[in-house]
């Protein structure tokens, strides 16, 4: 219980972190492009949200910084973002809310995915010390995470979309259809996620291989695994519920500490495929200088990643009874 | 006299590594090519990289070994001109980020207490804020950036992942009797950190080094592929933005897109390859068997 206060204090204040450093950004960079902006919406939108935008901005307020803080922090628990530039006069929280599904659905289920493909396969692999898979794994994965991941969406666009055409190019669906509950459009939704999925998965996997592996040769070489071998254990037992049990639970927190990068990597893929998810919408709102939006989705991949971390930690503390006794 | 045997005692020492570690020692070869071509960066490139005199969308062919772009520019000397600018993001972003790394890691388990508290805070903030997303809304703000603010913003957000593990590895050397004893002779900290604790840690802080300068790489050159770098400079991230602006991959010009993505591929992939050879040296137990140790391993 101890454990999981910590960590919730631990979230409570990165998030905090992450809400000063999204206050204070504009503020420091030196000629603020948001007064550009603002400029435009005068006379076009209610003087309400307009206020809320001069307050995120720091434009035209004569109210102190501290002030305009506490209104800042007050307005982001209400999810009051203001107003999007590019899909006026729609706001913000509605513009995101139509990308999230998407993402949820891409990046969440691929890095789940990968995460339970690459622990297990790292595994394996610690398990065979020298065999095939051993000797080459690392290696190729060594290799692999050193691409860029945008790069290998360009190369599997090329490969399978344009050359093979076995895949649709881009986005999430076929702009003939529409969006429906229905089989037709499921199947068609699949289709398109199966290169951009791919790719995420291709370039996180390695990650986990290796961690995994490492972790696992460790541990075979602890005491209680030679004693579980002695007493005649099936080696498929050592193997998931001894020695698997027990190298999991740094990957846990590897999980956390390296969920970062891949999300970062799923914002270029979804870039890349045009996929009309979080990532995507973030860099066209960087192109349209839509200063609104951008912070708001900075501040939603924020709290997406820290909510992933608590959940890694809860996973720790149930799997892991030493750090619930501490 | 004994500079020159520490040296010579030091080169013999790489040198067997690099023999018996074949993945540092590709990855080596490949950096020292990099760092040749950076150097002297006119011996490698044919043509001009900037003229745009060629035959618009040329495939492969004698004189130009990868095609032209669209603009009539020669692709190989793009790809040879480019190399300069992730070397020295990598190598820059590589040492500050080292630099702060350390600062950091060890001054936090060397003092311990309230310090180490708040800096462990510090470093596991910065480590889980999503370093990307902050990138994008940084430069966003300073519209293009430059080399400067690109070192920057990558620093800022690259050195928490080193300084969280050379904390670890320097609490467990923090209470050893040598380090002690150092402490016990009356030892400045400055003496006792900079002489006795940082040299075993060596290949840990090298690791770190590459780890940031990898991160460095990729990360500049998807900010320049996005359009959010200068895009007036002769980089491969720039290049990419112009063949995708361009639509390289589909009006029959792959070559373009790819040329610059497996260029960074390989600075990437050398980094990778000397970055796990010192995590092996660091982690003894992580180094490869043998076939017959591996069989004696199993039974």
């Amino acid at each position: 219980m101890k454990f999981l206060i910590r960590r919730l204090g631990f979230l409570l204040v990165a998030l905090w972190a992450a809400l000063t450093i999204n206050f204070f950004i504009p503020r420091l960079m030196p000629g603020n492009p948001a007064e550009a902006m603002m400029a435009k919406f005068h006379g076009h939108v209610n003087p309400s949200a307009i206020k809320a935008l001069e307050v995120a901005f720091g434009v035209n307020t004569h109210a102190s910084l501290l002030s305009e803080y506490f209104s800042y922090l007050n307005n982001t628990v209400h999810l009051n973002f203001g107003v999007s530039v590019s899909y006026f006069p729609l706001p913000v929280t509605s513009v995101i809310s139509k990308a999230l599904p998407w993402s949820l659905g891409l990046v969440g289920l691929t890095t789940i995915l990968g995460f339970i493909l690459g622990t297990g396969i790292g595994a394996l692999a610690a398990w065979r010390r020298g065999g095939v898979l051993d000797s080459v794994l690392p290696p190729t994965f060594i290799v692999v995470s050193a691409f860029p991941y945008f790069w290998v969406g360009l190369l599997s666009i090329w490969l399978f979309s344009l050359t093979l055409n076995w895949f649709p190019l881009l986005g999430a669906y076929n702009e003939t259809s529409t969006p429906a509950w229905n089989w037709p459009f499921i199947a068609d939704v699949l289709w398109h996620a199966v290169l951009p999925a791919s790719t995420i998965l291709i370039t996180s996997i390695g990650g986990w291989i290796l961690t995994m592996r490492n972790n696992m040769i460790t541990v075979v070489a602890e005491d209680y695994v030679k004693m579980a071998r002695a007493k005649g254990l099936s080696p498929k037992r050592i193997l998931w519920q001894y020695a698997g049990r027990n190298a999991l639970l740094p990957n846990l927190t590897g999980f956390a500490m390296s969920l970062g990068f891949v999300i970062s990597g799923a914002i270029l893929v979804e870039y890349v495929y045009n996929y009309p998810g979080v990532g995507f919408m973030l860099l066209q709102a960087v192109e349209n200088e839509d200063y609104p939006l951008m912070q708001a989705l900075f501040l939603l991949i924020t709290v997406a990643v820290l909510v992933a971390i608590f959940i890694s930690d809860i996973a720790t503390a149930t799997l892991d009874p030493r750090t619930r006794s501490r | 006299m004994k500079a020159l045997h520490q040296l010579k005692k030091a080169l013999s020492g790489s040198w067997k590594f690099l023999r018996r570690d074949k993945k540092a020692l590709v990855g080596s070869i490949i950096l020292f090519v990099l760092l040749l071509i950076t150097a002297f960066p006119t011996w490698f490139t044919p043509d001009d990289p900037a003229a745009e005199i060629y035959t618009p969308g040329a495939g492969l062919s004698w004189s130009h070994i990868l095609g032209t772009t669209s603009f009539g520019q020669d692709v190989f000397s793009q790809v040879m001109a480019g190399t300069r600018q992730s070397v020295m993001i990598a190598l820059v972003v590589g040492f500050f980020c080292t630099l702060l790394s350390v600062a950091v890691g060890v001054t936090a388990a060397y003092k311990g207490g309230i310090i180490d508290d708040v800096l462990s805070l510090l470093t596991d903030v910065i480590l889980v804020i999503p370093t990307f997303p902050l990138i994008i809304v940084l430069a966003a703000y300073a519209k293009s950036a430059g080399f400067w603010l690109m070192v920057f913003v990558l620093v800022a957000t690259g050195w928490s992942y080193g300084a969280r593990q050379l904390r670890v590895q320097a609490l467990s050397l923090r209470n050893r009797d040598y380090l002690l004893a150092a402490k016990a002779r009356g030892e400045s900290s400055w003496y006792v950190i900079v002489v006795e604790l940082l040299p075993p840690m060596t290949s840990l802080i090298v690791a770190n080094f590459l780890g940031a300068a990898l991160y460095a790489v990729l990360a500049e050159s998807a900010l320049q592929f996005v359009g959010l770098g200068n895009i007036n400079t002769e980089s491969w991230g720039t290049m990419l933005y112009w063949a995708q602006n361009n639509e390289a991959l589909a009006t029959g010009l792959p070559l373009w897109a790819l040329a610059p993505g497996v260029a960074i591929a390989v600075l990437g992939s050398a980094l990778a390859l000397l970055n796990y050879a010192f995590d092996e040296i660091a982690n003894p137990a992580l180094r490869p068997v043998s076939g017959r140790k591996a069989r004696k391993v199993r039974s």
